[in-house]
């Protein structure tokens, strides 16, 4: 089949590998039919993410087919039309039956590795996301394993159209758990976002939906900004207003009830790994990049919360420890426990409350697949969401 | 039967045993004293090194083992300790235990565990070539169904250890906590440690792994693995033997799979 691998740092390619195959009893084969450039697959081709490896299969937003079932799958037949969450849980442990399912205790078989980085068992393992993550095969190819098939994959029984249905397996949920965990009080609550990325828009949207009384975006993008203007929101471009003075203005000197950071640490401050750990403790360099994240802090109101969807994975230095303090803030992060949004976000857009292909800017087949990852990471060309056809 | 409790002492730091103090005192003041008939740079740096050694042997700390986080106590005994909690009862885990027979299934360490009679058994381990297994005789020391299970070698083993399991149901109905602490002389003290510590073939590492991969077979049933799929690598879709962090279980996958569309 074809698939995009990583071929090493600011290399990915098409190549010709062996199709996927069941390796345990509890697996499914899925036929992709439409995947996903993400913006944290930018992390991978900067080589910020340690435990990469030269042939790895790309990509974690994907939804296809059912074309093979292992022996010990119940709930899912072949021809099942299916999304399939970004984060691969097992559905039996502790933190699965409560719902946490980004903290799956299971799923990662190289759980050792991030055991050393975070002090507690790994999280879920994610699809294509470097061995430190389990090192699965991701879905930007033609076909995918999918473990855990009766826990993951989400049946779409109606007519919507991929492009509907394919951002439910990570940016969707993404932005909605970042605004949900806000609780926002309806008609009442400013939200604030800074990122107008894809999960940016889904935050901004999703923070509507549970009734933001207004809600700002902050970004410097001008087409970026556009998208959540035609959203109804508020725009700024920090490169143009001092962003703080603006949301205080905004806010009649408030700050926002929330904030959202999904800008995270981005290209400087997202690795982790033992080697950066070591290398700063070394050098006494510290991480500096968390401008989004400091922003947040010193605009949210008092007794606020500031919610981080944006991916941090290393060491912070500078925050502003004692303004969340004093104002009493209410942190809330960390991946998304996407299995349990992706009905309830279905019914969303099966009763016609938000269109998700408003996010596609760029669609294309897996071999123009490379030149649009440096599209997507220079944000030339308006880039903010590519959607690939494999079969194309 | 002996059933007091004797749990590993914890001190702080690494604590070198005195013969191997000696015998770093004794190679830090021949290489200073081979140094002080050098000149230049070689005379630096034997007085340095020797100065270096004596002064380990002195404070009787390898301070190389304790960055590592090798725990060892007076005697020159490593220590490791673990735990999981397991979404499973008390007593289910403990019987896994105590079926002394069965625990190769669980510490992958062990080739075998022969049950010679109600308190004694005889351990087999993997070891490095040449030896390739080094088996012992242990007995149990204390048995409290439900509680703890504590076992050591007898007396003119080649490889002396000890160990202990216990067990408490987790708060909540979350299940099992399974504290393990192993205690173990290494072959070659201290450095003996490090270096294992170093080539990942060390005992807390291994103990890690263990714990988690029992807990995945009493949550799950198998193992996650990844072992033979797909990817751009030459040897895409070949099966590796399953390293211990990720053995894999691959059940007979039936013939009710189906295969359908392009290639």
């Amino acid at each position: 089949m074809k698939a995009i691998v990583w071929q090493g740092v600011n290399q990915v390619g098409v190549e010709r590998i062996p199709d996927p195959e069941l390796l345990l009893p509890t697996d499914a084969i899925i036929k992709i039919t439409s995947t996903a450039i993400c913006g944290s697959d930018l992390h991978l081709l900067d080589g910020v993410i340690p435990s990469m490896e030269k042939g790895d299969v790309m990509g974690h937003e994907f939804m296809g087919e059912v074309v093979e079932v292992g022996r010990d799958v119940k709930r899912l037949k072949v021809g099942d039309r299916v999304v399939v969450p970004f984060n691969i849980a097992c559905g039996v442990c502790d933190f699965c039956q409560r719902g946490l399912y980004a903290a799956c205790d299971n799923s990662n078989p190289n759980h050792r590795m991030a055991q050393a980085l975070y002090g507690a068992t790994s999280g879920s393992a994610l699809f294509g996301y470097s061995h430190m993550f389990g090192g699965y095969a991701g879905g930007q190819a033609q076909y995918v394993r999918v473990p855990f098939a009766d826990v993951g994959p989400y049946k779409i029984e109606t007519d919507l159209k991929d492009e509907q249905v394919l951002f439910l397996t990570d940016i969707f949920p993404t932005g909605y758990q970042a605004a949900e965990q806000c609780g926002i009080l309806p008609g009442r609550d400013v939200v604030a976002v800074f990122g107008a990325g894809p999960v940016g828009q889904f935050a901004a949207r999703s923070a509507q939906m549970l009734g933001a009384a207004h809600v700002i975006v902050i970004d410097r993008v001008p087409e970026r900004l556009a998208m959540a203007e035609a959203a109804g929101c508020q725009t700024i471009n920090y490169e143009q207003e001092d962003v703080l003075v603006a949301l205080l203005e905004s806010t009649g000197g408030r700050g926002p009830d929330h904030v959202i950071d999904a800008v995270g640490m981005e290209a400087h401050g997202h690795g982790p790994g033992h080697a950066l750990d070591m290398a700063e403790r070394v050098t006494g360099m510290t991480f500096d990049r968390i401008t989004a994240l400091r922003w947040a802090i010193m605009s949210c109101a008092k007794g606020g919360t500031v919610s981080v969807p944006g991916v941090y994975g290393g060491l912070v230095d500078k925050l502003p420890m004692g303004a969340a303090f004093g104002k009493g803030l209410q942190f809330r992060m960390g991946q998304t426990h996407t299995h349990r949004y992706i009905g309830p976000l279905l019914s969303r857009i099966e009763a016609g409350e938000i269109d998700p292909t408003f996010v596609i800017t760029h669609r294309a087949t897996l071999d123009e697949a490379p030149e649009l990852y440096k599209t997507f990471r220079q944000k030339h060309d308006g880039c903010v969401k590519v959607v690939l056809n494999p079969w194309a | 039967m002996n059933t007091k409790a004797v749990p590993p002492k914890k001190l702080p730091g690494t604590q070198l045993p005195g013969g191997e103090r000696t015998a770093l005192g004794v190679l830090g003041g021949t290489l200073m004293v081979s140094g002080l008939g050098q000149s230049g740079v070689s005379r630096l740096i034997l007085l340095g090194l020797g100065g270096g050694l004596g002064y380990m042997a002195a404070r009787g700390r390898n301070p190389l083992a304790t960055a590592l986080k090798v725990d060892q106590n007076a005697q020159g005994d490593v220590q490791v300790r673990e735990a999981t909690t397991i979404g499973k009862p008390v007593d289910v885990i403990y019987a896994q235990w105590r079926d002394l027979s069965g625990l190769p299934r669980i510490m992958s360490h062990l080739e075998r565990v022969e049950v010679l009679d109600g308190r004694r058994s005889r351990w087999t381990a993997k070891a490095p070539a040449p030896m390739n297994e080094v088996s012992w005789e242990a007995e149990i020391t204390a048995d409290e169904p439900g509680r703890r299970l504590a076992w050591r070698s007898l007396p003119g083993s080649s490889i002396e250890n000890s160990g202990e399991a216990l067990f408490r149901a987790a708060p909540g109905d979350r299940g099992t906590e399974v504290i393990v602490r192993l205690t173990y002389r290494p072959p070659g003290g201290s450095f003996g440690a490090i270096a294992a510590r170093i080539l990942g073939e060390e005992p807390a590492q291994q103990l890690r792994d263990d714990l988690m991969r029992f807990k995945r077979e009493q949550e799950l049933g198998y193992n996650p693995t990844v072992n033979g799929q797909t990817s751009g690598r030459a040897d895409a879709g070949q099966r590796k033997p399953a390293p211990a962090a990720q053995p894999e279980v691959r059940r007979d996958l039936g013939s009710e799979t189906h295969r359908k569309g392009e290639q």
